[in-house]
């Protein structure tokens, strides 16, 4: 309330500027982090689905693609929803014993 | 260019880098769920990818998340013991 005072001018393009910073930086993360699943699921799914490479993609290798990305996404969050829960419960019990 | 644009002030300052911390700490969780996630997958999905995951994988691939984190904590105590025997 007192900075308001203070800077009657710039706060309120302040918090339009800061609002804007919190979300390209959401924006840029939300998009490594995109860009990274596909790296890896690329990699897992061409080794999986693609073991002989022929002139195209045959509808056979393009079928399982198609499931293996499903399945890439599955297993990211089977293993994102443990982690997270296997973090929970270590912060819990780590009032006595540190972990990390 | 950079001199025209006026600074933060304070507040806002100590509000972005509490922020930026939180945003941090996200990224790192995300980035151990992208390394868990190809390690368990080159583990447990060893057959041609299906409809949908078997129990079998589905468990494997938590146990494996569980079983990691279980080595590394188990590997740290170790070397803790081995440097208070000494």
């Amino acid at each position: 309330m007192s900075d308001f005072f203070k800077n009657p001018l710039s706060n309120p393009d302040n918090t339009a500027r800061k609002q804007a910073l919190m979300e390209q930086v959401r924006n840029e993360l939300a998009q490594a982090n995109a860009q990274q699943l596909m790296n890896n699921m690329n990699e897992r799914c061409f080794k999986a689905c693609v073991t002989k490479p022929g002139d195209s993609l045959s509808s056979s290798e393009q079928t399982c693609l198609t499931r293996c990305m499903d399945r890439y996404m599955e297993a990211f969050n089977i293993v994102s929803r443990t982690y997270v829960s296997r973090l929970a419960k270590e912060r819990s019990e780590s009032d006595s014993a540190p972990f990390s | 260019m950079a001199e025209n644009i006026p600074k933060f002030d304070e507040a806002t300052q100590k509000e972005l880098a509490v922020f930026l911390e939180k945003e941090q700490t996200q990224a790192k969780i995300h980035s151990s769920v992208h390394n868990f996630t190809t390690m368990c997958w080159d583990k447990c999905i060893t057959s041609t990818p299906s409809t949908r995951f078997s129990r079998s994988e589905e468990s494997c691939l938590v146990s494996c998340v569980d079983r990691f984190l279980d080595t590394s904590i188990f590997l740290v105590k170790q070397i803790q013991e081995r440097r208070g025997s000494q």
